[in-house]
């Protein structure tokens, strides 16, 4: 296991535990899309450009988006 | 349940499945072992089929029924958000867009990179077979540069951009396109999703057979439902409000 | 130490479970599902990779001959993000009725099942 990897995964580690433990739901969102963005860098480093090519688009843009219309349209019906 | 209670649980849940997996991870092949029993059979059979992109040839040639079953799940659960998500007995009042204009250097690169970000995705969904790509990451992408008209722009310029029924008929054709495919391959090979199309030769544009064919049905399927799914959101958000005189009867308590 | 891989894949999905666990909002539930999700996607990868083994891509640089990472393992992967993506959709459309319908989205309130 070379030096990158273990950084990568150690990042990606930090950021799972971010995720979860941001209490504001719309910082969530924000901070899942930089997780998405950690993942695709430890995939690429995995060598799998295919599986990292479908987490950059779903895990940065489209998920946080969804995330992000839902609060939007929860939190304008109180 | 008290909460005390529920963390103590909790915690021996946590603690007990964490032993578990810990014990079976120290029997499982180190990690970057060069043991790969799968990729041994996989990667002869896909040189054979000539396809340069092994996984493309695992998802659409090998183990092309697993795929076809995803595609379904895709289109069920496109199906079941806009169910859920039709408006009910709220009336449905197209609200004006908030007063804030995007920057002028936003509607620049949106602008922009809206040409470049769609042809980035036809590029990756047509060359799935030899470079890495596919339908399914170029589709989901072509799904997200639409969106970039609203980022750029205002939310009425994207609906006028984006007929729902065109997408609609457009995510049933790709689904149906990628079951004839199979039924074409049984009708040509004697089994169902059979790769029946002259192999080509190895890296060129016209190879792998019907995995080039797969890559096109897949992407307008999932491109398609992509753009339904983040536009029942959108309209949700933009469109659909709630009557404000029976809200009292509608909540429980 | 080459365990470690592992080891953060079945943390992630712990960890994912644990804020499911301790969440006070919908919204807040699914999002750290997609976090125990994203754990599966880590185990799967890493069970595939080999050392210094490039990407199941042959072109020029790649000759069909060399040791590349396992594709199988990959192809389980894309099928992975896709459904946990529509998943993820399914649930947030969910909880949006659930919040027309009672007016919270605290899952200690939604005790009583109602249609």
């Amino acid at each position: 296991m070379t030096v990158l990897i273990a950084i990568a995964l150690t990042l990606v580690l930090v950021g799972g535990a971010v995720v979860v433990f941001t209490g504001d739901v719309q910082r969530q969102a924000v901070s899942l899309s930089l997780y998405g963005l950690l993942m695709t860098l430890l995939f690429v480093l995995l060598s799998a450009p295919d599986v990292a090519l479908s987490q950059v688009v779903v895990g940065t843009a489209i998920v946080p988006l969804m995330v992000m219309l839902t609060i939007r349209k929860i939190k304008g019906n109180r | 349940m008290s909460r005390p209670l529920r963390w103590c649980v909790l915690g021996v849940g946590v603690a007990g499945v964490g032993l578990v997996m810990v014990l079976a991870f120290l029997r499982m092949p180190a990690f970057g072992s060069s043991y790969h029993p799968y990729r041994d059979a996989a990667v002869p059979a896909a040189v054979a089929h000539g396809t340069a992109n092994v996984v493309g040839s695992v998802t659409f040639d090998q183990r092309g029924i697993d795929t076809l079953g995803e595609e379904a799940i895709f289109f069920g659960s496109v199906l079941a958000v806009s169910v859920l998500l039709r408006p009910a007995d709220d009336e449905e009042v197209r609200s004006e867009e908030g007063s804030l204009a995007p920057l002028q250097s936003t509607r620049l690169f949106g602008y922009l990179l809206l040409p470049l970000t769609l042809l980035v995705g036809l590029d990756i969904v047509a060359h799935g077979h030899v470079t890495p790509g596919g339908g399914f990451q170029g589709g989901i992408m072509l799904a997200t540069a639409l969106h970039l008209v609203y980022v750029a722009g205002r939310y009425r310029s994207l609906e006028q951009l984006r007929p729902m029924p065109l997408f609609d008929s457009g995510e049933a054709a790709g689904v149906a396109a990628f079951a004839a495919l199979g039924f074409a391959g049984m009708a040509a090979a004697g089994s169902f999703l059979a790769n029946f199309l002259p192999k080509g030769t190895f890296g060129q544009l016209f190879s792998a057979g019907t995995v080039p064919l797969f890559n096109v049905a897949v992407g307008l399927a999932v491109g398609s439902g992509g753009i339904v799914m983040l536009g029942k959101f959108f309209e949700q958000v933009f469109t659909v409000s709630q009557d404000e005189g029976r809200h009292g009867e509608s909540t429980a308590s | 130490m080459s365990i470690y891989a592992y080891v953060v894949a079945g943390a992630l999905v712990l960890l994912g479970g644990i804020g499911i666990a301790r969440s006070r909002d919908l919204v807040h539930t699914v999002v750290c599902l997609s976090v125990a999700q994203s754990g599966t996607y880590v185990l799967l990868l890493a069970i595939g990779y080999q050392n210094g083994a490039p990407a199941p891509v042959f072109g020029s640089t790649t000759k069909p001959t060399t040791n590349v990472v396992d594709p199988v393992v990959q192809a389980l992967n894309l099928t992975d993000i896709v459904v946990s993506a529509t998943v993820t959709a399914l649930l947030l459309a969910l909880a949006i009725r659930v919040a027309r319908t009672h007016g919270t989205v605290d899952p200690d309130q939604l005790t009583s099942l109602e249609g």
